[in-house]
């Protein structure tokens, strides 16, 4: 047990922040806690917290993403020629959308293996083309997603709101399961120590292309959702997405220097910061004093894990926080 | 010993060279089942290369390898797991963010990315109880660990694996003597099974034990290869060295026996892990901290260098009361306290920086010294003749020994009046060893105090003045002079006070 609260230190901070926020926000909004208010809360929660997803499977093995509101933008934007028309039209159109993202991550999962370049420095470059070719589709923002397919996935199921339905689909049927293969092992592996992976024999080349395969995934499905609630496609959407995607993962306890963290702390940071915003939205301060108090409350709940670097005694551990 | 005619593993003309540098020349090696082969030679010789090609980790610049008498090409670790050949490495191949149970099911042959096994997590367990890691908890971080668990968790990796061909590199670096003697008896069940072992180590005691065949490397090449037995250890040694070293251990001094205190610690302890330590540093003395792995040694140089919050007791320094908060109050010319830390990979050095900033470092922010005057090292350069292309080179290219060699002069010029060692030749060659220890000696003999944590009884025996034997934080046993034996450190390492052979049934009760 003490194994247990201590290996997820993080994410319960994140998980307790989060519950507290959202009741504030609950208490605070006008019309109070209606199945309307948790919808419209639930889905922008949705949207950044696929991006995170895909920014958690870069940062997990020691990378970054930089292209993650890129690939979004592009997705968003074929989103809005395809998916729409008959069921087998959109179908297809989303399988398009969701290849559209995964191509994008094995783009910057092959120059980053093989081409031997930084992360940071591949999805910098790719991220410019991404929204390059979304422009190309959609110089001002326009198209059309199918209504009642977005309205089936963005409303709520028997009260509940879908968002959050999705949400935990995502976590039950793709992260538990995963977290029990070589592969959901690998990633950890690589990020942690990725000399140790490879001489324990794991096929590091493969792990890392696979990383980035699956946040591209996220990434168009973050696309996706967001073609989805906005109804809409816009090529201009990325880079306050890939800002947040990285503020979310960190606030899940998502490790920077990768090997530490889990799924489920990168969609409860991308929860946070989208109520923070909601919070603000609705809390009557002036509207120009909102990024400071947002940006204080950002900070402090950063704060609150690393707070017990104060209790160690010995200086030396304070290095491997 | 049943020793089978082919070999597992054969290499025929092997050369690796790594740019300018010929790690091997045109090595000729095979390795049987059913036999414990060690592999002897200096840093530098070529062991941990030969190491690394059987284990796939790199590749033959010339030459080939022959795997079951068939030509092979190792491309991964992976390929050689899949045949058989595990590897335990010296660096050690755990994942520290990952727990005991994920690092044990890491990599497991065949499962690949896809479901994880199981059923090695339990083989390793049973191991592990083999060899006295029944108190690691599985869902423990890796980092948590301490070095020894770390090895025993290695090893128990490793042998779950079901390895034709286990290979050892200073796999039991960390170990004690009892545990160290737990593992070879697996190790010799398994060969007995049919199982080649690998064996490298620097430990001379533990190849004479364990080895069925020596063979010995130096400069890149294979000298000879023999059965345990056939040559007395002078004249393995020269064969390493390629000259005759007579002794390993510089000759003691007679005892001063009013030696000036230096410093003197009364009644120190520390959080749980360490109470009511009382230990007499006096000039001119190496005074020597031993045994079991964690059992609050380590602790007591952290405090005395001002790593620790909080620690209870008092520290005198020339009769007066000195508090050490921070290593920059310890480095300082007033208390002149130099640590030479356990892990210099992560703690001595900055390894991709080159030998001239590294050795600058300590230096640094010294009052009265200018780190940047390359001549405040070459006294020490010298004396421990590191090897090294040019002093702008990156420490990782360096041997374990020269790296060694850097971390001690980084603290060596600064004068230090008091000079705390944490096993500085753990995973060292016989050569530097011996250079280290004489160095030790002559700073001793110059007024130096010094305090020297090992887990070498060897090093106790041979080189310390009197010794401080550690049991769960405190000290159990103080030897001095001819009370330093083997005998009497084993017993008092394991809290007993008979004598190890009877010691040996309930020691881990």
């Amino acid at each position: 047990m003490r194994d247990l609260l201590r290996a997820n230190q993080r994410e319960t901070i994140a998980f307790s922040v989060l519950v507290a926020l959202l009741v504030s926000y609950l208490a605070t909004h006008p019309a109070g806690p209606t199945t309307y208010v948790m919808t419209i809360w639930a889905n922008q929660c949705l949207i950044l917290a696929l991006a995170a997803i895909a920014q958690f499977f870069a940062v997990i093995v020691r990378g970054i993403d930089l292209s993650v509101g890129a690939i979004m933008a592009l997705t968003n934007c074929i989103a809005s020629y395809l998916v729409i028309g008959t069921g087998a039209e959109m179908a297809f159109g989303i399988i398009v959308v969701l290849a559209a993202g995964v191509g994008c991550g094995v783009l910057n999962g092959l120059l980053v293996v093989y081409g031997r370049i930084q992360p940071i420095v591949v999805t910098l470059a790719t991220a410019s083309v991404f929204v390059g070719l979304a422009l190309l589709l959609r110089p001002t923002p326009g198209g059309q997603i199918d209504y009642d397919l977005a309205d089936a996935l963005t409303l709520d199921v028997l009260g509940v709101p879908t968002a959050l339905v999705i949400t935990a689909a995502v976590i039950g049927l793709i992260w538990v399961p995963l977290r029990r293969t070589g592969l959901g092992l690998g990633l950890y592996a690589v990020g942690s120590s990725e000399q140790a992976a490879f001489q324990s024999g794991m096929p590091v080349a493969k792990i890392r292309l696979a990383s980035f395969a699956l946040g591209g995934l996220f990434a168009g499905l973050a696309g996706l959702y967001f073609s989805l609630v906005t109804t809409t496609g816009d090529a201009g959407i990325g880079p306050n997405f890939t800002l947040n995607s990285i503020a979310a993962v960190v606030l899940g306890g998502v490790a920077l220097r990768g090997g530490v963290g889990t799924l489920t702390g990168a969609i409860a940071g991308a929860f946070i910061l989208k109520t923070i915003g909601a919070l603000m939205f609705f809390s009557g301060l002036p509207p120009l004093a909102q990024p400071f108090v947002e940006g204080l409350i950002l900070a402090a709940a950063i704060a609150i894990g690393g707070a017990d670097v104060l209790r160690v005694k010995n200086k030396l551990e304070v290095f491997g926080r | 010993m049943p020793r089978s005619e082919t070999a597992i593993v054969r290499l025929s003309g092997v050369s690796k060279t790594y740019g300018a540098t010929k790690a091997l020349s045109d090595v000729d090696f095979a390795c049987f089942a059913g036999e414990i082969h060690a592999i002897l030679g200096e840093n530098g010789a070529g062991k941990s290369t030969l190491m690394k090609l059987v284990s796939g980790v790199i590749q033959p610049t010339s030459g080939h390898i022959d795997v079951d008498g068939t030509r092979t090409d190792l491309s991964s670790p992976a390929d050689a797991m899949a045949r058989g050949l595990i590897c335990m490495f010296q660096e050690l191949s755990l994942v520290p963010d990952l727990t005991v149970r994920e690092n044990l099911m890491l990599g497991a042959p065949g499962r690949g990315l896809g479901r994880l096994d199981t059923a090695v997590v339990e083989r390793a367990q049973a191991i592990l109880s083999q060899i006295d890691g029944n108190a690691i908890r599985m869902k423990a971080r890796v980092a948590d660990l301490t070095l020894a668990e770390r090895q025993q968790v290695e090893i128990a990796k490793a042998l779950s694996r079901n390895p034709r061909l286990l290979i050892l590199d200073e796999a039991t670096s960390a170990l004690n003597a009892s545990v160290v003697e737990k593992v070879f008896r697996l190790i010799r069940a398994r060969r007995d099974a049919g199982v080649g072992v690998l064996f490298i180590s620097h430990r001379f005691h533990e190849i004479e034990a364990l080895a069925d065949r020596i063979s010995i490397f130096r400069n890149g090449s294979h000298v000879e290869t023999f059965d345990n037995g056939a040559y007395d250890y002078g004249a393995i040694i020269s064969k390493m060295v390629g000259q005759r070293i007579d002794d390993l251990f510089p000759a003691k001094p007679d005892p001063v026996a009013d030696a000036e205190e230096v410093i003197s610690l009364n009644g120190f302890g520390w959080s749980d892990t360490l109470d009511d330590v009382s230990i007499v540093l006096r000039k001119g003395c190496i005074t020597g901290l031993g045994g079991l792995d964690g059992q609050g040694q380590g602790e007591v140089l952290q405090g005395l260098f001002g790593l620790l919050k909080s620690t209870r007791g008092d520290c005198m320094m020339d009769g007066w009361k000195i508090t050490v908060n921070h290593p920059k109050a310890a480095k300082s010319p007033t208390l002149g306290i130099a640590l030479v830390p356990e892990d210099r990979k992560t703690e001595g050095l900055v390894l991709e920086q080159s030998i001239a900033h590294n050795m600058e470092l300590a230096a640094l922010g010294v009052e009265g010294i200018d780190a940047g005057d390359p001549a405040i090292y070459q006294p020490f350069i010298d004396a421990l003749e590191l090897k090294c292309d040019s002093l702008d080179q990156t420490v990782s290219e360096l041997s374990g020994g020269n790296q060694q060699k850097v971390a001690l002069t980084k603290w060596l010029s600064l004068g230090p009046r008091c000079m705390l060692l944490a096993d500085p030749t753990r995973g060292i060659d016989v050569k530097t060893k011996t250079q280290i220890y004489a160095l030790l000696r002559r700073l001793a003999d110059s007024g130096v105090a010094i305090l020297l944590l090992s887990t070498d009884y060897e090093e106790l025996i041979h080189l310390c003045d009197d010794a401080h034997i550690f049991y769960n934080g405190r000290v159990v046993r103080q030897l001095s002079g001819a009370d330093i034996t083997a005998e009497n450190i084993i017993a008092a390492s394991l809290n007993m006070h008979e004598t190890p052979a009877a010691a040996e049934g309930t020691a881990h009760a």
